[in-house]
This record gives structure tokens, sequence and C-alpha cells, in this order.
């Protein structure tokens, strides 16, 4: 128990079944809010997670509902927000700190785990009905009816979204088509970006770098001048390139034409291309020959559509065939466009 | 939004499925609908391959290939790092 009340969202305990079960807050602190901004912008990504266990919100009774969660502790975070108010009980699994999609595609979220735990914090004694609420996005881990069988509790699936619970509840446990359908909000497409920022951005600086390396060609040697000027703007052009990509890519999405991501993402490529040459064309980027401002269309519009192509896996709408389909021909062509490119820039630094 | 068309490997054995509707529940892009007492694919290419539905179908009328559909968690798993980008949110929470 100690562990559990060093935690400042722990608020007392209720003694049920000569057990001292620790009572959470459904109110997040701005320690909790600063903690879910670190974890988003990457900053501590290890180690949020909540001790596995049975908690309560208020003051349950046998006949109180049982609330299923992982244990990363934004989904417990975002739970237990939406349950001002309730006497509920929660089951917090070990999914190892990561959040119920993941962990349910992972097999973390699983039958077994939410077996195992029914049966060590002795669920069927705390309460005298046999139900259990999952959050819905768990269904692919979970098999209700081996849950069932296994330990007689019938899991019931709850919906998507924490903010429908109370709704849910009062609703006699009951969903409605729309609390069951995931969506894919604007909110939901920024809040990972910074995650896909520092996932790509060392691949990134290192294509800067190589561009750098390359912009002292000249026509008979290699002039190392040409590195801090030409090659700088290069870097500077690739980086920002790479920057407004990972942010337009996921907040135009909805708009962008096309149903591949990697084709959505050249038309985002195309727009910066476009404000680059209208910008910068004959002015401080160097952008001097038309070859050159031409031979950063391929390289941009690679990086955009790679960078696009790999939100597939923030979405909440794609498939694994339909990315492999996807990447089948991507990869092969976003290749072709940066070699072009390259090639181009490297002639264009020639003339 | 709607991803690429016709690539959803799921499949529902129309002879098997007793009508239980458990994949109309946990299916979070309405793929099914229920009718006459049977499971029907109502909107395939709405399918993201999640295998919730497979999972939870108490006679295994339903497979699915499931998987992430994720482009940086398949070049990782081509590369040799394992099929996640081991991110603890790489979608909703
Ligand atoms: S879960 Fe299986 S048995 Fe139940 S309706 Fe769907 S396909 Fe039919
Ligand atoms: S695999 Fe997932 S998205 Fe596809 S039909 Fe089944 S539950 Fe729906």
């Amino acid at each position: 128990m100690n562990i559990f009340q060093q935690q400042h969202w722990i608020v007392g305990s209720v003694m049920s079944q000569g057990e001292e079960i620790p009572r959470v807050s459904t109110s997040l602190t701005s320690e909790d809010i600063m903690g879910a901004i670190k974890v988003r912008l990457s900053i501590s990504r290890m180690d949020y997670a909540v001790e596995p266990g049975l908690y309560v919100v208020g003051s349950p009774d046998a006949t109180s509902p049982v609330l299923v969660s992982a244990n990363y502790k934004l989904s417990f975070d975002n739970l237990r927000k939406e349950l001002e108010g309730l006497d509920v009980w929660i089951l917090v699994l070990d999914t190892k700190g990561v959040n119920v999609w993941c962990s349910a595609g992972k097999g973390t979220f699983g039958t077994e785990e939410i077996v195992g735990r029914v049966r060590s914090v002795g669920l069927d004694k705390m309460v005298s009905h046999r139900k259990l609420i999952l959050p819905q996005l768990s269904a692919p881990g979970v098999a209700a009816h081996k849950v069932k069988g296994d330990c007689g509790f019938q899991v019931i699936y709850g919906p998507v979204r924490a903010s429908d619970i109370k709704n849910f509840l009062k609703a006699g446990m009951k969903t409605t088509p729309e609390m069951r359908r995931v969506r894919f909000d604007f909110l939901d497409r920024l809040v990972v970006v910074p995650v896909e920022i520092i996932q790509w951005a060392p691949h990134v600086f290192l294509l800067g770098l190589v561009m750098v390396a390359l912009s002292g060609i000249v026509g008979t040697g290699y002039d190392v001048n040409l590195l801090c000027t030409r090659g700088f703007m290069a870097l500077i052009i690739v980086l920002s390139t790479f920057l407004a990509g990972s942010i337009l890519c996921p907040a135009l999405l909805p708009w962008l034409p096309g149903k591949a991501f990697s084709i959505k993402g050249m038309w985002v490529g195309f727009i910066i291309w476009g404000i680059l040459v209208l910008s910068e064309c004959g002015s401080t980027l160097g952008i001097h020959f038309p070859l050159e401002a031409w031979a950063w269309l391929p390289i941009i519009l690679a990086i955009i559509s790679f960078i696009a192509m790999n939100f597939t896996g923030c979405s909440t709408f794609t498939s694994q065939s339909g990315v492999k389909r996807e990447m089948r021909y991507a990869i092969p062509v976003q290749i072709l466009l940066l070699v072009i490119g390259i090639a181009l820039w490297i002639k264009a630094g020639l003339l | 939004m709607k991803y690429l068309s016709n690539v959803t490997t799921l499949k529902l054995d129309d002879k098997k499925c007793i009508g239980c509707g458990m994949c109309e529940i946990v299916c979070p892009h309405a793929v099914f609908s229920i009718e006459g007492g049977k499971a029907l694919i109502s909107d395939r290419d709405a399918c993201m391959e999640c295998g919730a539905c497979s999972k939870n179908c108490p006679v295994c009328a339903l497979s699915v290939n499931s998987g992430v559909g994720c482009a940086t968690g398949i070049i990782n798993g081509v590369l040799g790092g394992g099929e996640c980008c081991g991110s603890k949110d790489c979608s909703c929470s």
C-alpha cells in the first residue's frame, strides 16, 4: 500500500473484504497535466505507468460497476477524470505502461491478463455481480467468451471514449453506435506530431548533412566555401520541409486528395515547394537558377510523401494489408524522386 | 476518411455465423450489420484489420490477418527491429 500512497492522485482508501483499496481522485492536477505534456513531447516516455490492481472512485459497494483500464497513466488519467460523482471499481491491468489500443494489438491487454488480475485481486469477493466493463478498443486483444469461460465474468464493451462512460452507465451499460466508432479528429491527429518528428528527425538531419557534403562539388573540384552557403541552405530547407510536412500532413489529412497517405503527402509537398520557390527564389536561400528550384521539387516530394506515409501508424483506420500495398508502390517512387532531385541539385551547382 | 479499397483480408463464414451480434459491437468502424439473424459485411473497405471481430466471434465465423497498419512498424519489422515503433501511444489512447 505504501507505494500507492506516495501517488498524489490517491485520495484515501476504502476497506473491502479486509483489504485496503486505494481511492483515486477524479480531477487532474497540474502535475498530471505536466506529466501528460512531457510524455506527448517524448521528454519522458518511459515509466509512465500505474501500479496494476484494484482501485475505487467514490464509495462503491458489491453492486457497483467494474471498469477495466490499461496501466498507461495517460489512459488511466483519461478515464478517472470522467468519473466524478460516480461510485465504481477500477481494475487496472498490467499492460506494461502501454495504451489500450496498442496493448490490445500486442495481446498484453488480453484475456489472460484480465482473468489473472480478476483472480489476484479477488474480484469475485468484492462484487456480487459478474460483469466487467472494458474499453471498446481493447477488443482486438480480448476474447469476451473466453474471459467468461475462464473466470465467470461477462465482458461488456463500453464506449471508445472515456467521456461517454457516464452516458453509457446511465443507459444501463448500452453503447450507441456513435460511442463505438473511432474518430480521428483534428486534435487526435496533432497530438502525435511530436512523436513523429522525434522519430524521423535524425534520419532527415542525416539527409541534410549529405546534401551539405555534396554542395561543395563544383565543375572541376570541390569548393569548401560552398558548404557554409549553399550546403547550409540545403540543410535548412530539408529540415524546414520536414517540420512543415510533419505538421501540415496530419492537420490537413481529411482534405488532401487521394486515399494513400503517400499521395496525400505529395500535395503538401507541392504546397511547400510553391511557397519556397515563390518566396525565396533569387533571394536569401540562394536559389538563383531555375534548375535548382526544379531540383528541390522531387526532393521535397520524396521527404513529405515518406513522412505522410509513416503517419499511417498514428491513424485509426489504415489496415496492414493496405499499408503494405501502399508501401510497395510508394517507397520505390520516393527513392527515385530523391535520387533524381539530388542529381539535379548537384547539376545545378555545376552551372 | 477511407483508406485503400479492396485490400482487407476480412472473411465471414456465413454458415457458421449464429448472429450473436458481437462483431457489430466490437468493430470500431461499423463494418458489420446484423440482418436476418446473420452478420453481414456492409462496409468492407472501412475495415482496418484490427482483429477485434475475429477474436470475439464465439463460433470462429470470422477471420482476418490482423496487424498494425503502420508504415513505421513495417519498416522496423523489415529492418529487424521488431514490428512496432515502440511508441506508447502510436494511435489514440
Ligand atoms: S460474432 Fe460471429 S457469430 Fe456473432 S454475429 Fe458476428 S460473425 Fe456471427
Ligand atoms: S478487423 Fe476490426 S475493423 Fe475490420 S471488421 Fe473486424 S473489427 Fe472491424
